[in-house]
């Protein structure tokens, strides 16, 4: 007989959470801390969504998505999760560029980037402040009619190379492009600038351990090998969910589901305004990546000069869909020194990311995706091979992820590994007004993207979810959390 | 609770959102964000504070009313004059 994975489970909820994302455990956290009886599902065998690690034989245990967060990591995790996972987290200190326009390391805030600016690219001081506050002076709800590439190009008009230099690595952080809205390039870029770059001290497996342990001190139900089927509702609000052929009844879902699988298959169009629907069908997916995973042979190591997080370009030209080609130009090295885990086994690996389009893996066949696959290998150790000399006799391990391999493990839309464009904020945000009790919490618009952002709206759904149980509390129809 | 205990109050809240700033020489009508390090993040948890102290719901198109001390005085006197301080 399988196991059960829904064992001992209630037959009803104040909260289901279906999906442990950051942004779901974060909501999960929160509500289960305020007193609701909540439900975490996750489709996986592992919590984490995107913030997820793999170990290989040898010791190796390779990290998918920290490649680095904004200081503004450090209050959140206080704030929403523990003290002690808030004391984990420490600076990068060496993020370097390479490329055919320039090469440079910086801790990248913004006192070293107003000194590379004015120093190095000969850009007037009172130009390099102006653009500097008009970057953090922006605000979500702001106009979005300026693009991120007119606003490069009102302050350094025509220079390619002080673009690649602020745009670089926020494409990589969240897949923006130069066509999107300027406010969601400026509002990651300022969080980045004021403190620099942060990594988690122990890794993503120890961070993803310890918010499970925190989860547990506050009564949320946590279920892995739970894969929600559909969300049920009764006159027009959420009734229920149906997961593993069972029914559990709830107030509320918070879905940390991708979007567009939320509405589509969780929900259904039957169920919603046609309206909504056509919003939500026009809502674009961000693009996906290829990574590939490399471990050194115990006993090699790195000189920490190398850097913790290097931009490298091939790309004469600096140009955000030539980043997305499969005709890979571009890379972003993460370097993880024997520090990352302290009191783990001694060890070097390295992550290399390229941003990527789902429709270039998902058509191939398996012959030729195996192929393709191999072919992402060797061009990556080709490229390695400039900064670690050898690459191929001081490896332990290799392999490579694509974007069929994100679709595979946390069943987004299209592998999308950075959830979706701006206008997928507006329909995340006016769910709960076309189904009462019907929450979404993810990677939307961008600046509600990467780790930092993803437990940022899962404190902000949270919030909605509280109030609206305790409007219903209040009134009457229902019991208040004890 | 009385005005001035309503401003007690949100002291004692910003006190645990900020514990590093010195709030002792606060300007009641200066905006919050011109004399002390807070963002977005930290005025949604004097919101989700409020409510899990006193039951008070703002609704999120109000929240422009906690700009200041001030402002946000003039705007909870009305909701909680029938509330007992804690």
């Amino acid at each position: 007989m399988p196991k059960d994975f829904l064992k001992g489970v209630q037959d009803e909820y104040d909260v289901i959470v279906i999906g442990s994302g950051l942004a779901g455990m974060t909501s999960a956290n929160i509500l289960g801390r305020a007193g609701y009886s909540v439900l975490l599902l996750e489709q996986h065998y592992k919590l984490g969504g995107m913030a997820t690690w793999f170990k290989r034989p040898g010791g190796h245990i390779f990290d998918v998505s920290l490649h680095g967060f904004p200081h503004g990591m450090i209050k959140s995790c206080r704030r929403y999760w523990s003290p002690e996972i808030a004391e984990s987290i420490v600076p990068l200190k060496r993020i370097r560029f390479d490329n055919p326009m320039f090469s440079l390391t910086t801790t990248y805030n913004r006192d070293d980037f107003t000194r590379l600016l004015t120093d190095q690219f000969n850009v007037e001081p009172a130009s390099v402040k102006s653009f500097f506050d008009a970057a953090r002076g922006m605000n979500f709800y702001d106009d979005q009619a300026m693009t991120t590439g007119e606003l490069f190009e009102k302050f350094f008009p025509g220079r390619h190379d002080v673009v690649r230099l602020l745009m670089e690595p926020i494409v990589y952080a969240n897949g923006s492009t130069l066509e999107d809205p300027a406010i969601t390039y400026g509002i990651v870029f300022s969080n980045f600038m004021s403190k620099g770059v942060y990594t988690f001290e122990g890794g993503t497996d120890r961070l993803i351990q310890m918010m499970e342990a925190e989860l547990k001190s506050n009564h949320v139900d946590v279920r892995i090998k739970c894969d929600v089927e559909k969300v049920n509702l009764r006159q027009g609000r959420v009734a229920s969910v149906t997961v593993n052929g069972r029914t559990i009844k709830t107030r509320a879902v918070v879905s940390n589901a991708n979007l567009r699988a939320t509405i589509f298959r969780l929900l259904g169009e039957a169920q919603l305004d046609p309206q909504f629907v056509d919003q939500a069908r026009e809502v674009r997916l961000n693009n996906s990546s290829t990574q590939v995973y490399m471990a050194l042979k115990p006993g090699e190591t790195v000189e920490e000069s190398t850097g913790d997080l290097l931009f490298s370009s091939t790309a004469a030209d600096f140009r955000t869909d030539l980043l997305l080609s499969r005709d890979v130009t571009s890379r972003t090295y993460s370097f993880y020194y024997p520090r990352t885990r302290p009191e783990g086994r001694e060890r070097t690996l390295l992550v290399s990311s390229t941003n990527a389009h789902y429709r270039d893996w998902s058509e191939l066949s398996d012959d030729d995706y195996e192929a393709s696959k191999q072919d992402l290998i060797e061009t990556t150790l080709d490229a390695v091979e400039k900064y670690l000399p050898n690459i191929r006799e001081r490896l332990a391990h290799v392999e490579a992820s694509t974007p069929r391999t994100f679709r595979h493990y946390t069943q987004h839309v299209a592998g999308a590994s950075f959830g979706t464009k701006f206008e997928g904020l507006a329909v995340s945000r006016g769910l709960p007004d076309q189904v009462k009790g019907m929450y979404h919490a993810g990677s939307v618009g961008i600046i509600m993207s990467g780790w930092l952002g993803a437990i940022n709206y899962g404190v902000i759904v949270a919030n909605d979810v509280d109030a609206m149980l305790m409007a219903a509390a209040t009134s009457g129809k229902t019991s208040a959390p004890s | 609770m009385t005005s001035s205990e309503i401003r007690e109050e949100i002291l004692d809240i910003l006190e645990n959102i900020a514990p590093d700033e010195d709030l002792s020489d606060l300007t009641d009508d200066v905006a919050f964000v011109d004399q002390l390090e807070l963002d977005s993040m930290d005025f949604l948890d004097i919101v989700m504070e409020l409510r899990k102290r006193h039951r008070v719901q703002i609704p999120e198109e109000d929240y422009t009313e906690l700009a200041s001390m001030a402002s946000t005085v003039a705007y909870l006197t009305p909701l909680m004059k029938d509330m007992q301080k804690a």
